[in-house]
């Protein structure tokens, strides 16, 4: 029987969204494949382990160490490299997020094989992922060696948890060491809402937002939608909002059900990190904005009359 | 101290993506440096011009390639490297491209090695990571400052928006992400000169390969454009009329509320 890995990512103890969906992307590689949780860290590991089990795992190995905190390169190798000595599984998937990212490409070097990054489907065994920032797809496939893949949260849906399914947990002891790069800091910056590359709804303001506090309507709605705000470039270079929040090529790549855009103007470079959106809503007062050419619903008018009034019929909306 | 440079050459961002027999064609389309690597060259002088030493751009292309290598020695690069697979290669993925730069690599003396987080044509971001590994040096990915001390380097790197602070030594290879740098235009003067700095030309014989050692272990099975997106609607009316529609719309029409 085909046994692949499939990776949970744990932050501050929580599992986040894209660990369900590996799960999902493993049964799809191989529906009778024997689908093994691994999930490593410093607190909740068994708990979360058992969630990754109800999500549709048959059973999960653990590693539990306080150098597994946050993640580290070194750290995360030393432990998944043990899981995959004593599981010498077929195939792995991870989440295409900033470990994901990071450690995937080392494991792959260490077992010599392929990986293909940041998948968006998968139909038999050929993976579908954007190319050229979403102009462009391609399929491919593994022609040697372990299934290996990284998929982009958002799109590939979980498993309906069943709280009644149980597997066996097993914790691996890995005596974690010589960390060449330490962790001296972390600074949180994004904001504690919504994860906006996990967001099911995201509302995104551009220049047109014109300054910080222009941002407040934008809030007020994502409230309403328990979605999570995001930016483009021009605001974040005018100082409108951090960084953190920038979608876009040089920024995050999001691809939620429903995208919001306000005051943006519709960039080829922001558009690379948005427009495999399900669902997209323009509100600009420029009727040749540039965002109006991939958007599926568009609003002409100041943003500042149309959110207030969009946030209130959508609560109007809940009520009912 | 002994830096490089991964560089890679990518379309243009405002290129239009057009498939021609299976594959995106290249023909006519405007190349630039990977505006990843941009970051990645300017740090790179940075780095020299505080602490001594030499800037050696590397890439594995073909022989337009030289265009964006010279484009790197007129910013500022010492020395270009240009790995020649055109003949040799007819499908490579990153575990090809790894295993020619790790040969490449066993004969350099590396004090840190610099490179874009990401190509924004393939976007596989792997070839930073694993050539680190093969190497057996540590790294960092999506950095936003860097500080080298001796040996020690203090790096700011960017997780998903929040910032984390790490410790590390070199020699060390690191992927860089936009907030790093601005990096410079190529002056007039750096232009001429880099047409006289050394770019030299390899080939995979010349690193002792031959193509099955760099055999991929992937292939790509079509490349497609997403489908044409039909015009959307622009709602008309007052704006407490849009509103409702939108509203409306969204629920019943697109069903994501």
């Amino acid at each position: 029987m085909t046994k692949l890995l499939a990776f949970a990512e744990l932050k501050d103890g929580e599992i986040r969204n894209v660990s369900y969906e590996t799960i999902s992307a493993a049964r799809q590689i191989d529906e009778g494949a024997e689908v093994v949780a691994i999930v490593f860290g410093n607190q909740n590991v068994e708990d979360a382990a058992k969630q990754m089990i109800q999500y549709g795992a048959d059973r999960a190995v653990t590693v539990t160490d306080d150098k597994l905190e946050h993640y580290t390169s070194d750290g995360y190798t030393q432990a998944a490299m043990a899981v995959i000595d004593q599981e010498d599984p077929d195939g792995l998937v991870m989440g295409h997020t900033s470990a994901g990212k990071d450690l995937a490409p080392r494991i792959a070097s260490k077992l010599d094989s392929g990986l293909i990054s940041d998948i968006t489907g998968i139909e038999g065994d050929q993976f579908v992922r954007p190319i050229y920032s979403g102009k462009a797809f391609e399929k491919k496939s593994i022609k040697d060696g372990k299934t290996f893949v990284t998929i982009r949260p958002n799109n590939i849906a979980p498993l309906d948890q069943d709280e009644s399914r149980s597997g066996d947990v097993s914790a691996l002891d890995v005596d974690i060491q010589d960390l060449r790069t330490i962790i001296k800091d972390v600074i949180r910056k994004a904001s504690d809402g919504v994860d906006l590359s996990e967001a099911n709804i995201v509302v995104a303001g551009g220049r047109g937002v014109k300054s910080s506090e222009g941002f407040e309507p934008l809030y007020e709605m994502a409230d309403v939608l328990g979605a999570a705000v995001g930016a483009s470039r021009g605001a974040c270079d005018a100082g409108y909002c951090d960084y953190s929040l920038q979608i876009g090529q040089t920024g995050k790549v999001v691809t939620p059900d429903l995208y919001i855009a306000c005051g943006i103007s519709g960039a080829i470079q922001h558009l690379a990190g948005m427009s495999n959106s399900k669902v997209i809503v323009a509100i600009n007062k420029d009727p040749e904005a540039n965002i109006f050419n991939v958007a599926d619903y568009g609003i002409v008018g100041d943003l500042f009359d149309v959110v207030p009034k969009l946030t209130e019929e959508l609560k109007a909306l809940q009520v009912n | 101290m002994n830096i490089f440079v991964l560089m890679k050459k990518t379309f243009d961002t405002e290129e239009k993506i057009q498939i021609n027999g299976g594959v995106i064609e290249e023909d006519g389309a405007e190349f630039i440096i990977n505006p990843y690597d941009e970051y990645a060259i300017e740090e790179a002088i940075k780095i020299r011009d505080d602490h001594g030493g030499e800037v050696t751009v590397v890439t594995v292309g073909n022989e337009e390639s030289e265009k964006q290598l010279r484009t790197a020695l007129a910013m500022g690069a010492d020395k270009a490297v240009l790995i020649n697979t055109e003949d040799d290669l007819e499908e490579s993925d990153q575990y090809s491209t790894v295993r020619i730069l790790e040969a490449y690599f066993e004969d350099q003396e590396v004090d840190i090695i610099l490179a874009g987080n990401v190509a924004i044509d393939k976007a596989s971001g792997q070839v930073g990571p694993r050539l680190a590994d093969k190497l057996d040096i540590p790294y960092v990915t999506t950095i936003t400052n860097l500080e080298i001390d001796g040996d020690t380097a203090n790096i700011v790197r960017d997780v998903e928006g929040d910032e984390e602070k790490i410790e590390t030594s070199l020699p060390l290879l690191v992927t860089c992400q936009q907030g790093l740098n601005e990096p410079r235009y190529p002056s007039l003067p750096g232009i001429m000169k880099a047409k006289k700095k050394p770019l030299e030309e390899l080939e995979i014989d010349d690193l002792d390969l031959d193509e099955d050692d760099v055999e991929a272990k992937t292939e790509t099975v079509e490349v497609f454009l997403p489908p044409e997106k039909e015009a959307g609607k622009v709602l008309e009316g007052e704006t407490d009329d849009q509103v409702k529609e939108l509203v409306s719309l969204l629920k019943s029409e697109a069903k994501v509320l």
